[in-house]
C-alpha cells in the first residue's frame, strides 16, 4: 500500500543495515517525508548535537504518494540538523531517486554514526549493504554516479550522492541525484560528508501500491487535468520553467540586485527564461535544450541547457560541452543579479559546476554576492581572494570562485563558510543576508512583504519553499494580495506554511499548489492511503509538523530574536521600483503571527497548542 | 481499423506516467522496472525516449517460440504472450532485434506490450502526446504534415 511500511536503519559506526516497521500511529499523525521522518529526528536527537558530530542522523524519507501516479510524485526529502543554519534541516528533490527508495521497500533510511572510512549503501530491494567508497572520494557527482552504475553493471540504479564540497565541508553542500536534482539547502550534503557517506544507490522493483485504486485513478486524474489547465502549471512552467519569473519579479521591484543593496536588475532580461530560449550568435541554437521533467510529473519544469561552445568557460573543456540541468529560477537569480553578473554563459557553466561537485547555488551566489561587497568596499583584498577580483559583474571571477569552493580550495574555502560566517568573520555581520545562517532566495522582502515574514519564521532559515507567498503577492494565487503591504500577511504566511507542510509530507512538488489547493490533494491522499484523509485533517497534520519543527529548534537554542531580517531589510529604504521608499514591515506582522500560531510573545508554543495538536 | 502506437521523443519530457501506467496495469502496482514500455534518458544530450514493441506483422519472437506460446491478436495486431504456454526459455527475447521482450524473473515468464485489448494505457497517460494510438495505415499522417508545412515554399516566406 502507499506505504511502505518499513524503515532501513543504518549505523555507519558498526557498518550494519537493519530493517523494523513503520510506526503507523505517527504516519496517520505526521503522513510522511518530511513530516514523519522529522518526528522520528526530534524523537531520537539531541537538539544540541553538533551537526557534524556522529550523533547527529541524517533521514532519507519518501512520502505515501511517493512512486504512484499522482503527478509529481516522486520526491524525497533529507531531513538532519542543518550544516549550516544548526536548526532543523528538511531539503527535498525530485528526479528519479524518491521512487526508486519506495520501489526497494523503504519509507525512510535512517543514517547514524559515523564510518571510519568513505562508504556507499547499495540497496537491491531487501539487500542492503554497505560498500568501501575510498576510490570515489574525492570525485564529483557526475562521477560517482557513473561508477556505481558502471561497478554495478545496471544503468537503471538510482543514485544520490555528495560531491568533493561535502567531503570538504562546505557549508551548504547538497545531496545530489540524477545528475542535476537536489536536496539543496541547508547544508544536508555536508552532514552526510561527515559520515563519510559518499552516495546511495538504490535497485527497487517491488512496486507501490494503494488502497482504493479505482478512486485513486479518478482524484488522480482529475489533479492532473486541474495542472494542465491552470495558466501556470499548464502553460508557465513547462514553456519557460521557473526562470518565467526573472522579468516579473524584477518588474515587481523585488529582484535583490548586488546583496541586496538594490531591488532592481538592469541585466535581468540577459539571465532571463526569454534569453535562454533565443538563438545564440555563434551557432544559432538557443541556451535551452528542453523542458524536462521528474518522476510522475505533468508540469515539467525542468530545464536542460547547453554553454556556448566558444565561451571562455568551456572552449577547452569538452566535458562541459553537454546538456544538463538549469538555469531554474532561484540559482539564476544568485548565480547572477545577486553578483550583478549577467552573461547567461557563465551563470549556466557555474550551475553546472554547483551541480558537479554538489553545492547549494543559492547560498553560494548570495555568498559571493557579500564577499563581493566586502571586497568593493576594501575589507577584502586581493591578498586574501588570492588574485581574483572579486568584483560585482565579473563573470570571471565568479566562475573561477566556483570551481574553488566547489574543490574547497583557496578562498573558494572562505566562500564555503556561507555569508554568516564569512561576513562575522570580516567584522561585517551586517552584510549576511540571512536568516539563522542560511542566505535569502531570490525575493526581496521590501517589495513583497508578506516574504519577509516567510523567511524570518521559516524553521529551515531563510527559504522561499516554506511559504510562497509571492503566489498570492505576485501571481495573485489563490487570490491577490497587496506585495506592499504588510496587513493581512501573517494570516497568509500561517496557512501557507501549513498546507506547504501537507504537500511536503505526501511526496509530492510544492509546485502543484499554484494550482491545487488541499482540496485537490486530500482524494488522493485519502485513496491512496489507510485512514480518514479530510482536508481538516491534512490542516491540522500541517499546523503540527510546523510545531514540531518549532520545538525543536527552540531546544537547539533558536529564540523570537532569531526571527529577524538584516537590518538592510528593515531600515534601508528600497532605492526603486514600486517598493520604493519602503522598508520590510516585520515589527508588525511578527506579533500577530505568534498570536495566530498560538504562541508566546517570545514565539514559544502554549501548553494549550501543543495539547491540542497532540505534541 | 488496426492501430498502433506512435511515439514522438521531441514532446517527451521523461516523467514516465506511461510506465506508472503499464505496471499498474500488467502488474497491479505502480513499478517502472516491470513497464513493458521503457523511457530513456540520454542525460548529455538532454534526450528522452520512450521505446516498446512495436508488433511486427512478421514477429520475430513470435516465430521463435518454441511452445507457440506467442499468438496474434487478429483485432489489434498484438503479439500476446500466453502466462500458461511459456515455459520462460528467453528464446523471444534473443530472437526480438529491438530487446522489447524481455523475462520477468519474478514470474520466470516473459512480458511484452499488448496494446492492452486495443486501450493501451501508456497513451492515455502521456501528458504531451508523446504517445499516442494512431491509425496504422497512416502512422506517420501527422510527422508527414508537419514536414510538409515546413518544406512549403508559400509557407516558408509568408
Amino acid at each position: 500500500m502507499a506505504w511502505a511500511r518499513k524503515i532501513l536503519r543504518v549505523n555507519l559506526t558498526d557498518g550494519t543495515c537493519n530493517s523494523e516497521p513503520l510506526n503507523m500511529d505517527w504516519a496517520n499523525n505526521y503522513l510522511g517525508q518530511r513530516g514523519l521522518a522529522t518526528k522520528y529526528f526530534v524523537e531520537e536527537v539531541d537538539p544540541k548535537v553538533d551537526p557534524l558530530d556522529a550523533k547527529n542522523k541524517l533521514i532519507m524519507a519518501t512520502g505515501p504518494l511517493t512512486g504512484t501516479s499522482a503527478s509529481t510524485a516522486g520526491r524525497y526529502s533529507v531531513i538532519t540538523k542543518g550544516a549550516l543554519t544548526g536548526a532543523i534541516a528538511c531539503s527535498n528533490s525530485g528526479g528519479f531517486f524518491g521512487n526508486e527508495m519506495k520501489n526497494a521497500g523503504y519509507d525512510m533510511i535512517i543514517f547514524e554514526g559515523k564510518s571510519k572510512n568513505p562508504v556507499y549503501l547499495f540497496i537491491d530491494n531487501d539487500d542492503a549493504k554497505l560498500i568501501d567508497a575510498s576510490d570515489m572520494w574525492g570525485t564529483s557527482v557526475w562521477d560517482t554516479e557513473d561508477a556505481i552504475k558502471q561497478k554495478h553493471q545496471d544503468p537503471q540504479i538510482r543514485v544520490a550522492s555528495i560531491g568533493v564540497s561535502g567531503e570538504k565541508g562546505v557549508k551548504y553542500a547538497c545531496v545530489v541525484n540524477d545528475y542535476h536534482r537536489a536536496a539543496g539547502r541547508s547544508g544536508v550534503g555536508t552532514v552526510m560528508g561527515s559520515k563519510n557517506l559518499k552516495a546511495v544507490a538504490i535497485r527497487g522493483t517491488k512496486g507501490v501500491g494503494v488502497k482504493d485504486p479505482k478512486r485513486f485513478f479518478e482524484a488522480a486524474a482529475a489533479g492532473k487535468a486541474v495542472l494542465a489547465g491552470n495558466a501556470v502549471t499548464g502553460e508557465g512552467l513547462p514553456a519557460f520553467g521557473t526562470q518565467v519569473l526573472m522579468n516579473v519579479i524584477n518588474e515587481t521591484g523585488a529582484l535583490p540586485t548586488r546583496n541586496h543593496r538594490d531591488i532592481q536588475f538592469e541585466g535581468a532580461h540577459a539571465i532571463s527564461a526569454e534569453a535562454m530560449a533565443e538563438p545564440r550568435e555563434s551557432d544559432g541554437k538557443p541556451n535551452l535544450v528542453r523542458n524536462a521533467a521528474c518522476f510522475g510529473c505533468t508540469i515539467a519544469c525542468g530545464r536542460i541547457s547547453t554553454i556556448d561552445r566558444t565561451h571562455y568557460t568551456v572552449a577547452e573543456r569538452p566535458q562541459y560541452q553537454i546538456a544538463s540541468g538549469g538555469l531554474e529560477y532561484e540559482a539564476a537569480w544568485a548565480l547572477g543579479a545577486a553578483t550583478g553578473v549577467d552573461d547567461l554563459d557563465a551563470l549556466t557553466f557555474a550551475n553546472f559546476i554547483c551541480n558537479e561537485q554538489g553545492y547549494d547555488p543559492i547560498s553560494f551566489g548570495a555568498t559571493v554576492g557579500a564577499a563581493m561587497e566586502l571586497y568593493e568596499t576594501g575589507v577584502i583584498t586581493d591578498k586574501e581572494t588570492g588574485g581574483i577580483e572579486l568584483k560585482f559583474g565579473s563573470a570571471k571571477a565568479l566562475t573561477d570562485i566556483a570551481e574553488l569552493t566547489g574543490k574547497g580550495e583557496g578562498f573558494g574555502a572562505e566562500i564555503g563558510l556561507g555569508s554568516k560566517l564569512l561576513c562575522e568573520k570580516y567584522g561585517h555581520p551586517e552584510l549576511s543576508m540571512s536568516v539563522k545562517g542560511q542566505e535569502f532566495p531570490a525575493y526581496d522582502s521590501r517589495g513583497i512583504q508578506g516574504m519577509g515574514l516567510t523567511y524570518a519564521t521559516s524553521n529551515r532559515g531563510a527559504c522561499h519553499l516554506r511559504s510562497y507567498t509571492v503566489a498570492s503577492e505576485v501571481l495573485g494565487i489563490p487570490e491577490k494580495t497587496d506585495p506592499l503591504v504588510s496587513e493581512g500577511k501573517a494570516g497568509l504566511v500561517k496557512a501557507f506554511q501549513d498546507a506547504t507542510a501537507v504537500f511536503d509530507s505526501a511526496g509530492i512538488c510544492v509546485f502543484t499548489s499554484f494550482a491545487w489547493s488541499l482540496e485537490d490533494v486530500a482524494p488522493q491522499i485519502d485513496a491512496a492511503c489507510e485512514g480518514d484523509w479530510s482536508v481538516d485533517k491534512l490542516l491540522e497534520v500541517g499546523e503540527r509538523i510546523w510545531n514540531l519543527e518549532r520545538n525543536f529548534n527552540n531546544a537547539a537554542g533558536f529564540t523570537a530574536a532569531d526571527d529577524k531580517l538584516p537590518d538592510r531589510l528593515l531600515k534601508d529604504a528600497a532605492k526603486t521600483g514600486p517598493a520604493k521608499g519602503l522598508t520590510n514591515q516585520l515589527d508588525k506582522m511578527l506579533p500577530e503571527y505568534y498570536q495566530l500560531r498560538g504562541w508566546t510573545t517570545d514565539g514559544i508554543p502554549t501548553n494549550e497548542t501543543l495539547s491540542r495538536l497532540g505534541l | 481499423m488496426q492501430k498502433s502506437l506512435n511515439i514522438d521523443p521531441d514532446k517527451c519530457t521523461g516523467c514516465l506516467q506511461c510506465e506508472l501506467a503499464c505496471s499498474y496495469d500488467n502488474e497491479n502496482a505502480f513499478n517502472p522496472a516491470k513497464s513493458r514500455i521503457k523511457v530513456f534518458s540520454f542525460h548529455e544530450k538532454g534526450r528522452f525516449v520512450p521505446y516498446t514493441c512495436t508488433q511486427c506483422d512478421e514477429a520475430w519472437c513470435m516465430h521463435a517460440c518454441p511452445v507457440d506460446a506467442i499468438s496474434l491478436d487478429k483485432a489489434t495486431g498484438a503479439k500476446i504472450v500466453s502466462d500458461t504456454l511459456c515455459v520462460g526459455c528467453k528464446v523471444c527475447t534473443i530472437a526480438c532485434p529491438f530487446g522489447t521482450v524481455n523475462y520477468n524473473a519474478d514470474t520466470g515468464k516473459v512480458i511484452k506490450c499488448d496494446l492492452c485489448e486495443g486501450e493501451p494505457e501508456c497513451a492515455k497517460a502521456c501528458p504531451t502526446d508523446a504517445i499516442t494510438y494512431v491509425d496504422a495505415n497512416w502512422t506517420g499522417l501527422d510527422k508527414m504534415r508537419a514536414w510538409a508545412e515546413k518544406t512549403d515554399a508559400g509557407q516558408a516566406t509568408a
